[in-house]
């Protein structure tokens, strides 16, 4: 006769990393916005190809005076959190809060620095073409930048409240993820702007 | 081979009171332990339940019955133009009354029903048919629908002020600069497709996750359903081509408002990075909107042929060529705008080689009927002549690949004729089809047959009444989107053709309506399984139960309801035992290619934040729109802290759980 019964065995629930199921989501997240900036950085190429004989049109590369310190603040944030992160799943939550801190308020070194950056430029969002593409690939760069430090910010304040605890390693995880990839975008980014001319 | 079909009692419509199919679903649904389900799965009483539902047969059925009114809104613009057109210089519409009403037509038939109408079936099918209890995100899934109806609420908003988009459905610059087109028009367009954009990303998201992760054990990827390859790779297509679109829209948006200089000629804009942008998601999306269609198709035209389909694999791995190809296509679009000959050859070939993969659903599909003993029932009618609709469209498709011919027709009614065949032949009479044969699963009930073969009749010959003699308009050089014509320019009588043939398929579309409002009124009771098919969706009751499946089933082949007949295999899929999980809301996750049970999963109940959120970015495109920074920022504000709710983390946390069977 049929009947519902209990086995011996066990199924994790929800599971963690690549079992889980919000680790996908994240992964088609990046895909999408992966790509948005690929279009973004073909736009670049494409203006720059198609319109002015030098590109950028005026002024020649852009310096590296404060974007190369951005950079390494940023890339260091990753290294940063992912110690926050090990230091968590060991229990270690303390020193997972202050790592944490210490890698949004790298975070916030980089965004301080973009902005300055913008603040220097000679020309604005309207100047011409370049001025746009400049503005709105660094910007939506930027808008990205924030979204992360507004994930890690939340998650520094459940970690101090208690709401993230022991068993929730899938935020920890998924944010700092974010966080990786939000650095990675900006290599390309910082290749694009900043590299790129200075090759042609 | 046996079958439970009852033909004849089918013929007769609805007169008699037993159901088609008398037999108990064949996936057992003991009433104690459905009692249980019930309580995890069921809606939440009163406006919660209505506004926060995350069930996806509800969900389905709103992209579906959301979809279909913004069919009957497209339809009646086309009416309108059909009216202005159907005789010489008629003076029914202003010349910027036509240019709105050609531009939300196709805004409307292509994001607002093409995509959303095959979500709504993909939504409801999809957990049915893997043999699942949810869709990965359930909460996402709720989101997405909520955000394509604001984004077309959005589009259709400004229609009474006179501000719809006026530019075509693509919107080419510089005319949509804001030198050409000021005023508010395009703005709305922008914003709107931006809008909309996040709909499907979130919903092509949540199709990708739940093909890897939510399907029963043993549905390795060799088994699944076709319209699942379909709308699988429409997803996967979506999320790599929907940024293209959203940023061009952004930048025209820029462009218009902030003084950009993206398509601004004058500060070293290039007008060409629209089309390209645009084509670049263009042209994916085409087939975004036509493969799950064919899909649909591909599962469905063999149950009415009572055989497998013929060359499974074939038809599976050409889905997925189709949209590689069709990601390399986009300049076909752009043959007559003065790019390098060199990329006009590569692309002009690569156009041509599309039409391999596109062709080997359709030799697929003829071979099943004629080697299969085929049921010439209503879906049957409408699936075959996808075929024949299929081969007129693709072979002014391929006509159009060629350079020389294509700078003849471009932007005459040629292409006019060749869009509509492809898009109404593929997806609207594969969607017709695809409700006659699903609605008995939807609702429980047939619809009645009589009425479906006038509706097939009069929307066939109105269809071909109206789109054919348009590529005769074409190769006589009547061009696109122009809102009238001389007498003398000889287009008249055709013209008259035409506007009839749209209004017979108008009226097969109303009686269309009107057979799905008798069936779920008064339709015969379907049973499990009418039409007598193979698949999962078949093995539980009509309408499914809230849980869809009590017990997980254990997949043992492509068809599991039709291994004892094919006798292709001596396994057999478990139906009578298997996983329970009736510990709380819950389902089982697989491991992505081999479909071995992973993890169990704990699924979200009915919830505001999908619905909340959808609201809250309604303020933030109005004030982009209308320059109110404040309205943009309390909108940005409030979906902000929506976002922190939804991803806030549930206090208590379970490691592993024993695992329930049935058995």
């Amino acid at each position: 006769m049929a009947e519902a019964r209990s086995l011996e065995e066990r199924l994790p629930v929800h599971g963690m990393g690549m079992v889980g199921t919000p680790w996908w989501g994240m992964l088609c997240l990046f895909a999408t916005e992966g790509i948005l900036f690929a279009y973004l950085i073909f736009s670049y190429a494409y203006l720059g190809s198609q319109g002015y004989q030098s590109w950028p049109p005026t002024g020649g590369p852009p310096g590296l005076k404060l974007a190369l310190p951005a950079t390494i603040l940023l890339v260091g944030s990753s290294f940063v959190l992912e110690w926050a992160k090990n230091r968590a799943r060991a229990g270690r939550l303390v020193i997972a809060r202050w790592a944490l801190a210490l890698g949004i308020l790298m975070g916030i070194g980089f965004v301080g620095l973009s902005l300055e950056e913008w603040h220097d430029k000679p020309f604005a969002l309207s100047t011409d073409s370049y001025s746009s593409i400049y503005f709105v690939l660094t910007g939506t760069h930027l808008a990205h930048v924030a979204i992360g430090l507004i994930a890690l910010l939340v998650l520094l304040v459940w970690s101090l409240t208690g709401r993230v605890g022991a068993g929730h390693e899938q935020h920890r995880t998924l944010a700092t993820l974010y966080w990786h990839f939000v650095d990675v975008v900006w290599l390309f980014v910082f290749a694009t702007i900043y590299l790129s001319p200075r090759l042609a | 081979m046996s079958t439970s079909f009852d033909e004849a009692a089918l013929a007769s419509g609805d007169g008699s009171s037993r159901p088609v199919d008398p037999s108990p679903p064949l996936s057992p649904n003991p009433p104690d332990i459905a009692q249980r389900l019930e309580v995890a799965w069921g809606e939440s009483p009163g406006l919660k339940g209505w506004f926060g539902s995350v069930d996806h047969k509800v969900i389905g059925i709103r992209y579906l019955f959301t979809a279909f009114l913004f069919l009957v809104v497209g339809g009646c613009e086309a009416l309108v133009m059909r009216i202005q057109l159907a005789r010489p210089d008629a003076t029914v519409l202003t010349p910027e009354q036509y240019n709105q009403l050609f531009s939300m037509h196709g805004v409307t038939m292509i994001f607002l029903y093409a995509l959303p109408i095959l979500s709504g079936f993909s939504n409801f099918l999809w957990p049915l048919m893997l043999g699942s209890r949810d869709m990965a995100f359930p909460r996402l899934n709720a989101l997405s629908y909520w955000l394509f109806l604001a984004a077309g609420i959005f589009l259709y908003l400004s229609f009474p002020f006179g501000a719809a988009p006026d530019g075509g459905w693509f919107a080419y610059v510089p005319n949509t600069a804001s030198e050409f087109s000021p005023g508010l028009n395009i703005d709305v367009y922008c914003l709107g497709l931006i809008f909309l954009g996040i709909s499907t990303t979130v919903g092509s998201a949540n199709f990708v996750v739940t093909l890897l992760r939510m399907r029963a054990p043993g549905m390795s990827i060799n088994r699944l359903p076709i319209i699942v390859w379909g709308t699988l790779t429409a997803s996967v297509a979506n999320l790599f081509a929907v940024p293209a679109v959203s940023l061009a829209c952004l930048f025209l948006w820029f462009d218009r408002n902030l003084g950009t200089h993206f398509f601004e000629v004058s500060g070293g804009g290039q007008p060409l990075l629209w089309q390209h942008l645009f084509w670049i998601f263009g042209h994916p999306w085409v087939y975004a909107i036509v493969l799950p269609a064919m899909g649909m198709v591909s599962d469905a035209l063999p149950v009415h042929c009572r055989r497998p389909l013929v060359g499974y694999t074939l038809v599976a791995m050409a889905t997925v060529a189709t949209m590689v190809v069709g990601f390399g296509v986009w300049l076909h679009h752009m043959f007559a705008t003065g790019v390098p000959t060199l990329a006009l050859s590569f692309f002009s070939a690569a156009s041509f080689v599309i039409a391999i993969p596109s062709a080997v659903s359709v030799f697929a599909w003829i071979a099943t009927i004629w080697t299969g003993r085929a049921r010439i029932t209503v879906p049957f009618l409408f699936f075959t002549s996808v075929i024949l609709l299929f081969v007129i469209g693709g072979v002014s498709g391929v006509m159009t690949a060629s350079l020389v011919l294509d700078w003849q027709l471009t932007d005459t009614y040629f292409i006019v004729a060749h869009l509509h065949y492809v898009l109404i032949g593929i997806n609207l009479f594969a969607v017709v089809g695809a409700v006659y044969h699903w609605f008995p699963k939807m609702s429980g009930r047939m619809m009645d047959e009589r009425l479906g073969r006038w509706v097939f009749g009069l929307m066939f010959i109105g269809f071909n009444l109206a789109f054919l003699p348009m590529h005769w308009l074409g190769l006589a050089g009547m061009p696109r989107r122009v809102w009238t014509y001389g007498a003398d320019m000889g287009f008249s009588t055709t013209n008259m053709i035409v506007t009839i043939g749209a209004f017979l398929f108008a009226f097969g579309l109303l009686l269309f309506f009107i057979n799905i409002w008798r069936g779920a009124r008064a339709g015969r009771v379907a049973g499990p399984n009418p039409w007598d098919g193979p698949t999962l969706e078949w093995a539980i009751a009509s309408p499914p139960p809230v849980y869809n499946f009590a017990v997980i089933p254990l997949v043992a082949s492509r068809h599991p309801l039709w291994e004892d007949r094919l006798g292709d295999t001596d396994e057999r899929s478990l139906f009578a035992e298997g996983f329970l999980l009736d510990q709380g809301k819950e389902t089982l996750a697989v491991t992505p290619l081999d479909g071995e049970p992973d993890v169990i999963l704990k699924m979200p109940g009915d919830s505001w934040l999908p619905f909340a959120l959808s609201i809250s970015l309604m303020p933030l495109f109005v004030g982009l729109l209308m320059h109110s920074v404040a309205l943009a920022a309390i909108g940005a504000l409030a979906a902000l802290i929506i976002l922190i709710l939804w991803f806030a983390p549930h206090p208590a946390t379970v490691q592993d759980e024993a695992v329930r069977v049935y058995g």
